[in-house]
């Protein structure tokens, strides 16, 4: 990168952040919101069966991951992180080969649904999809770095309607009374599938329930890039120093319906809608670099073709790999294979369970 | 070699395996000064401190949850839930968490966990602290389900299950932890998971059994024998992975097989023993694959007449001993 983007502008001053980072996350932002455009149109061109989307969430995903260090923190991310998971090292490789449950899908081998990402290499914990659970993941993450003294903090997020759960409650309370270096982020977008948060939530902000836990809990807007890096850098620089965990919340906006298999004009008019578009992170982020002169015509043009030569190459190489072998999908039951545990009578072979072993 | 209370061998295991590796943990409801409602912690606390013995609110789902993030960031958990009835608020954790973990992730994470369970009933413990529960975890690939019968096994399954990589469900039936006593070797012996044990020679009828009901059908095995009968017991020491061999090479030599389980009757453990044997030793087969096990009521009722009622004791098993041999 040029001498001239080492800079540092009153705006990355005035949150402790250089040119090139802010230029950084804005990437990361634009690049998952290309990769996240381009399963949607994979998966209407029948080539993935099914997305689910981050669409609204990736600014306070960026803003809020930043702060943490990748390979040493760890996170406990959602279906919608995948924000999450660019700003903490996958690729866009890798997401991609997820959504084609590929055999060398580094998430989980083709064996979840897309959206279920993880990275050992990166310390993202696997997602499942009963929601919540990750919750109390991350708190014994947190739990395991205090007794192990390695100075890492655990950080899980969710949406609003998850928060509900009764894992966050006990998770939360365990934390709490120990100060786990912990920070809990819910991404409040209104709606769980289409029951909106007035149907999901006693109070108007998840942030309230902090005060029954002891623990601070913010609410910024997740448009604001720059407002969600800042609570998560308190927030992770409070856990670090041992004074226990922080709730952040970040009130996004969910552009795209649940799922593929979802119909969210059922459940949303077209003029809500239509107002959720003007609350995009992506664009209110650009303008705000651009307005501070960090992000010039010249970086803008060379970053949006270097993301889209990204998502293609993504797309393409996802296209490429092959699917898992059926001979595999009794590995990692346990740590060692086990010969009590049979295999089916129609034996290990691919083929749809035509024949038995070595069929096509 | 001294003779150890089965309690006695496990407490001792956790306290060798906490000195052996600083990685091991407890957690769990009462486990630190009180060391724990059945003592099975009792000293730990006071040897390893508070960063290592942790007592936990009352949240089953946080003691596994919790316990499988710290498996995945470098710890041992052995966690305790008080009494293997209250597990079920963790089921969502052990089955589609914990269970999951490495096949989900390809490998990419494993869960080291062991979570012990006081289980059964013959205690007056009622509905709620009186159930075997090993039935819902079994169906689960991925768990390990370990219910051990003596004080040595305790001891040598126990370690084995702390340095297992996988999570591990350690039922220990609470009517044993006293009234149980065997030899115990100080030496630093492993039993390893997935291997049952002949603990009766038999030839005309196998008896499978685990837990208590291990010591029952030796006892109504030893009565057998006077009437004539001669039995094999198998006690199976680990339930999953399930030690196949040893049952099929007992029941293709007597050719009769008794399955005695104190779990409610239906769908339990000993139905799927039921149908490996059924599957699998067919030909060798002399009388209907038969079950004595625990009537089909949703939990042990409390009344000392109605536990007896419900409770699988000797007399019952061997009952059904005469019943298969003279078929």
């Amino acid at each position: 990168m040029a001498v001239t983007d080492r800079k540092i502008t009153h705006l990355g001053e005035s949150v402790g952040l250089s040119d090139e980072q802010l230029i950084e996350m804005y990437r990361l932002a634009a690049l998952t919101r290309a990769l996240d455009e381009r399963m949607w149109v994979l998966n209407r061109a029948g080539r993935i069966p099914f997305v689910i989307s981050g669409q609204g969430h990736e600014g306070a995903q960026v803003g809020i991951t930043w702060p943490l260090e990748k390979g040493h923190d760890w996170i406990a991310p959602f279906y919608r992180s995948i924000a999450t998971c660019l700003t903490f090292g996958m690729s866009p490789r890798d997401i991609l080969t997820a959504q084609y449950a590929t055999a060398n899908d580094p998430s989980s081998g083709g064996r979840q649904m897309p959206g279920h990402y993880g990275s050992h290499e990166h310390n993202l914990v696997s997602v499942s999809s009963p929601v919540a659970t990750q919750l109390l993941h991350a708190v014994g993450i947190a739990l395991a770095a205090k007794i192990r003294k390695t100075g890492q903090v655990a950080m899980t997020t969710m949406g609003e309607g998850s928060s509900n759960q009764g894992d966050v409650h006990e998770g939360l309370n365990f934390a709490a009374i120990h100060k786990l270096p912990f920070v809990f982020v819910v991404e409040n977008n209104g709606y769980a599938i289409s029951v909106p948060s007035e149907k999901q939530l006693s109070v108007h902000d998840v942030a309230d329930r902090a005060a029954a836990y002891g623990i601070p809990g913010v609410v910024v807007d997740g448009v604001d890039v720059l407002a969600c890096y800042k609570a998560s850098k308190e927030a992770v620089d409070r856990a670090r120093r041992g004074d226990g965990p922080t709730l952040i919340e970040a009130k996004v906006t969910r552009l795209t319906a649940h799922s593929s298999d979802d119909q969210q004009t059922k459940y949303r008019t077209e003029e809500e809608l239509a107002a959720e578009k003007t609350h995009d992170p992506i664009p209110r982020f650009r303008e705000q670099l651009q307005d501070a002169g960090i992000l010039t015509d010249e970086i803008l043009s060379r970053l949006t073709t270097e993301i889209l030569a990204a998502v293609d190459d993504a797309t393409e190489y996802a296209e490429a790999q092959d699917d898992p072998d059926p001979s595999t999908a009794m590995r990692w039951v346990y740590a060692q294979d086990w010969p009590s545990e049979s295999p089916p009578a129609w034996g290990m072979g691919g083929g749809h369970g035509s024949g038995g072993e070595g069929g096509h | 070699m001294p003779a150890k209370t089965f309690i006695e061998a496990i407490r001792e295991t956790i306290a060798d395996e906490m000195r052996r590796d600083e990685s091991v943990i407890v957690l769990g409801e009462d486990v630190g000064k009180k060391g724990g409602v059945f003592l099975a912690t009792d000293g730990l606390w006071a040897e390893f401190g508070d960063d290592r013995v942790i007592d936990t609110p009352l949240t089953e789902s946080m003691i596994i949850g919790a316990s499988i993030g710290a498996a995945v960031n470098g710890l041992r958990p052995i966690a305790e839930i008080q009494f293997a009835d209250f597990i079920h608020p963790a089921f969502n954790q052990l089955v589609s968490e914990a269970a999951r973990m490495r096949y989900r992730s390809n490998n990419g994470y494993g869960v080291p966990m062991t979570v012990r369970a006081p289980y059964g009933g013959g205690v007056h413990g009622a509905l709620y602290h009186s159930q075997s529960v090993e039935a819902f975890f079994t169906h689960v690939p991925g768990l390990k389900v370990v219910v051990p019968s003596t004080p040595y096994d305790a001891k040598g399954l126990l370690r084995s299950a702390v340095r297992d990589d996988d999570p591990v469900l350690f039922f220990e039936h609470k009517k044993m932890y006293r009234s149980v006593r065997g030899d115990v070797p100080d030496s630093d012996y492993t039993v390893p998971l997935g291997k049952a044990a002949v603990t009766r020679p038999g030839s005309k009828l196998t008896v499978i059994a685990y837990g208590l009901m291990a010591h029952y059908a030796l006892e109504a095995g030893d009565r057998a024998e006077e009437e004539g009968i001669s039995v094999e017991v198998v006690d199976l020491r680990t339930l999953r992975p399930l030690d196949k061999e040893t049952i099929l090479d007992s029941v293709r030599k007597t050719g009769k097989c008794l399955i005695v389980y104190e779990d409610n009757r239906f769908g339990g453990y000993g139905a799927e023993v039921a149908a490996i044997v059924g599957e699998e030793a067919f030909d060798y087969l002399d009388g209907p694959i038969t079950r004595i096990a625990g009537p089909d009521v949703p939990g042990v009722p409390y009344n000392h007449v109605l536990e007896e009622w419900f409770m699988v004791n000797p007399d019952k098993i061997l009952d059904g001993i005469r019943k298969l041999a003279a078929y």
